[in-house]
């Protein structure tokens, strides 16, 4: 007995000594909205496959189906050796929190999520300064608009989003201060994500309140309501990738949200990745908004102008943009 | 609220409520006939799945429809084996269809397509909106003439045949000897046997229909409603469909208004959210989301007349003891 847990002891050291010696590699996991959603996770992906291209290293990734299986997954690549372990979407700030104490040699990075960097010392929470993004958009949105109504398709109904929404609304009344905005939301749980009925249903019902530009920030349900603004022949405004390809000439812009460039900065920077809280806004390029040949028509010189100015003021600290985040509420838009 | 905003309502109830009529009338035939069927969601499932991938690859909805429709009709197949001629229970082969779906679809549209569980989207290879003949002309009559081109008009064909199924249901049940028979075998199929009809045969048929219509269903999600299959793309309105058919106590008629009441609350869900009476009053939106279940529940317990599903509903048919 004693002789054979001698043995096992001894073969389990082995085998965590061998683990370590390798270098870690990096580990990605996608939140539940799949990992091609064409929109936030599908860029996380696009920046790891970035990463692997240039430098030859392996990377692994997983995509969870159900919220039971955060914690898990999180475990399971801890205990595999996997560093840093790369989560998109704020859904797993609460399940890194409770486990990264647990395997204080493992670096964990959440994007979209918070955890308290105090006492989570191998934690990096990166985040973004939606707001700033989305009100570049929604003064494209307003200036836009032939209606004087825009309109915002959010998915989950949680502040992360409702920030988008208002940092969009401000940028719509900021262009033409009596423009009418509308929001609506999808859902109130994770299901919302993947809802393109709901989303097409939702996007219809704004269309007939007159609006004719309709910002989506609701991961794969997204993809709902610029198909539905298409049909419609109304413009639709992507979030997070480049969405402008999907509908040539009915997607106005898209709000981008460099998630790629997170994932690309944390794989490289690898073992020895800065851990505490990033906050990624307009000046440090996280977020903006694209301009490519699918939309260069659909955009005017004088929106280019103001549009461009505007991101000056804001990134000299001109135009504050109000953050939904920091006491929820909005100026521009009630919920 | 005006007239605009009521038709805006109403065309979102059509379009909510006809993938639940579709799946409700399929429940409709197959539990008439004793077979409860509990995987409406995963036949719809797969037919909005080889709807979408067969339309994309062939360029035909036509040919995406028929695929959805075989699709349906093998797992209807495989149900009717397992719980006709094998005498299986019910609830777990529709339970077991439904976890089949829902694997086997985001696996094989990984296979095919490498877009994690979805098709590519469809584009124009979709049903189009059918503009009825005169929409454009009454439009300018006051109240009908909207009514006509915005709520009646501009469906697609699916829209149309659910609704139009509805009579032909009632038609097929109540007035030929097909339907008398399949009532029969669902109430008493010791009976229908005596009288020398083969009861494994009028289950199989009606669990067919049951496939075809789900079929239909799942076809026009997927390439009706949207452009292109999701994983989950049902998301629960086969057990909506199911609270419908008891909401409706097993009648065709009653079926498209249970469904269509159904449709209108997830429609003023979507489109109201919150719902302020006033004076502080706010009925959350995740209440609009249960009604459908509150009200299935209330029926059930018998507060509004008694549902009493087919007597031999759920219970394999044995010929000898």
């Amino acid at each position: 007995m004693t002789l054979k847990t001698t043995f096992l002891g001894a073969a389990a050291t082995a085998l965590v000594m061998a683990a370590t010696a390798a270098v870690a590699e990096p580990a990605l996991i996608y939140d539940l909205g799949g990992k091609f959603d064409k929109s936030f996770n599908e860029a996380a992906y696009h920046g790891a496959e970035e990463w692997a291209k240039e430098t030859g290293g392996k990377y692994k990734d997983i995509e969870i189906s159900s919220e039971a299986q955060r914690e898990q997954v999180l475990r399971r690549f801890a205990e595999e050796g996997f560093s840093p372990i790369i989560t998109t979407g704020f859904s797993f700030s609460t399940p890194i929190a409770n486990i990264a104490a647990d395997y204080p040699d493992v670096k964990f990075v959440t994007i979209d999520g918070y955890v308290d960097p105090d006492g989570h010392p191998n934690v990096l929470s990166v985040l973004f300064k939606e707001e700033e993004g989305s009100y570049l958009v929604g003064m494209l949105a307003a200036e836009k608009s032939t209606t004087g109504t825009v309109s915002f398709v959010g998915g989950m109904d949680i502040p992360l989003i409702r920030k988008f929404a208002c940092g969009y609304a401000q940028g719509a009344k900021a262009a033409k201060p009596d423009i009418k905005v509308v929001a609506n939301m999808i859902g109130t749980d994770p299901s919302a994500w993947n809802d393109q009925l709901k989303a097409s249903e939702l996007t219809k019902a704004q269309i007939a309140q007159g609006s004719d530009v309709i910002f989506a920030a609701a991961g794969a349900s997204g993809l709902g309501v610029l198909q539905t603004a298409a049909d419609e022949n109304v413009y639709g405004i992507g979030v997070d990738s480049n969405q402008n390809y999907l509908h040539p000439g009915h997607v106005l812009t898209s709000m981008l949200k460099r998630v790629d460039l997170a994932v690309k900065e944390a794989m490289t920077e690898g073992e020895d990745l800065k851990t505490g809280v990033k906050i990624e806004g307009l000046a440090e390029d996280g977020v903006g908004y694209a301009m490519d040949d699918n939309n260069a028509d659909l955009i005017t010189d004088a929106m280019k102008t103001s549009v461009a100015d505007a991101k000056a003021k804001i990134i000299s600290g001109e135009i504050k943009v109000h953050d939904y985040s920091a006491d929820n509420t909005c100026p521009a838009l009630d919920f | 609220m005006d007239l605009s905003t009521i038709i805006e309502l109403l065309g979102s109830t059509v379009r909510l409520g006809t993938p639940l009529l579709l799946m409700c009338l399929a429940g409709l035939y197959s539990e008439r006939a004793g077979v409860v069927d509990i995987g409406l969601e995963g036949k719809a499932l797969v037919a909005a799945f080889f709807s979408a991938a067969i339309a994309y690859v062939t360029g035909s909805v036509i040919l995406g429809l028929l695929a959805a429709i075989a699709a349906s009709l093998v797992f209807s197949l495989i149900h009717g084996l397992a719980s006709i001629t094998f005498r299986g229970n019910q609830l777990i082969s529709g339970v077991a269809l439904n976890f089949l779906a829902s694997g086997m679809t985001v696996l094989i549209a990984q296979t095919w397509f490498g877009q994690g569980g979805q098709t590519p989207a469809l584009g124009d290879v979709r049903y189009k909106p059918i503009t009825l003949p005169f929409a454009d002309t009454l439009e300018p009559v006051p109240v009908l003439g909207p009514v006509y081109h915005d709520l009646i008009s501009g469906h697609s064909i699916l829209v149309y045949v659910a609704f139009l199924l509805v009579p032909v249901t009632w038609w097929v049940l109540y007035r030929t000897r097909f339907g008398l028979r399949l009532r029969a075998v669902g109430e008493n199929p010791g009976a229908v046997d005596t009288a020398g009809v083969s009861v494994a045969r009028l289950r199989f048929t009606s669990v067919l229909i049951a496939g075809l219509l789900c079929g239909l269903a799942g076809s026009y999600l997927s390439t009706g409603l949207q452009a292109g299959f999701v994983k989950e793309m049902v998301a629960g309105r086969g057990y909506i469909a199911l609270a419908a058919l008891i909401f409706a106590k097993w009648r065709p008629w009653y079926a498209l208004s249970a469904t269509m009441l159904f449709g209108l609350l997830q429609a003023v869900a979507l489109r109201y959210q919150n719902i302020n009476l006033g004076d502080g009053i706010i009925i959350p939106v995740q209440f609009m989301n249960v009604l459908p279940y509150i009200l299935t529940i209330i029926i059930l317990a018998g507060f509004v007349g008694a549902a009493i599903p087919p007597r031999a509903s759920g219970e394999p048919y044995t010929k000898e003891r």
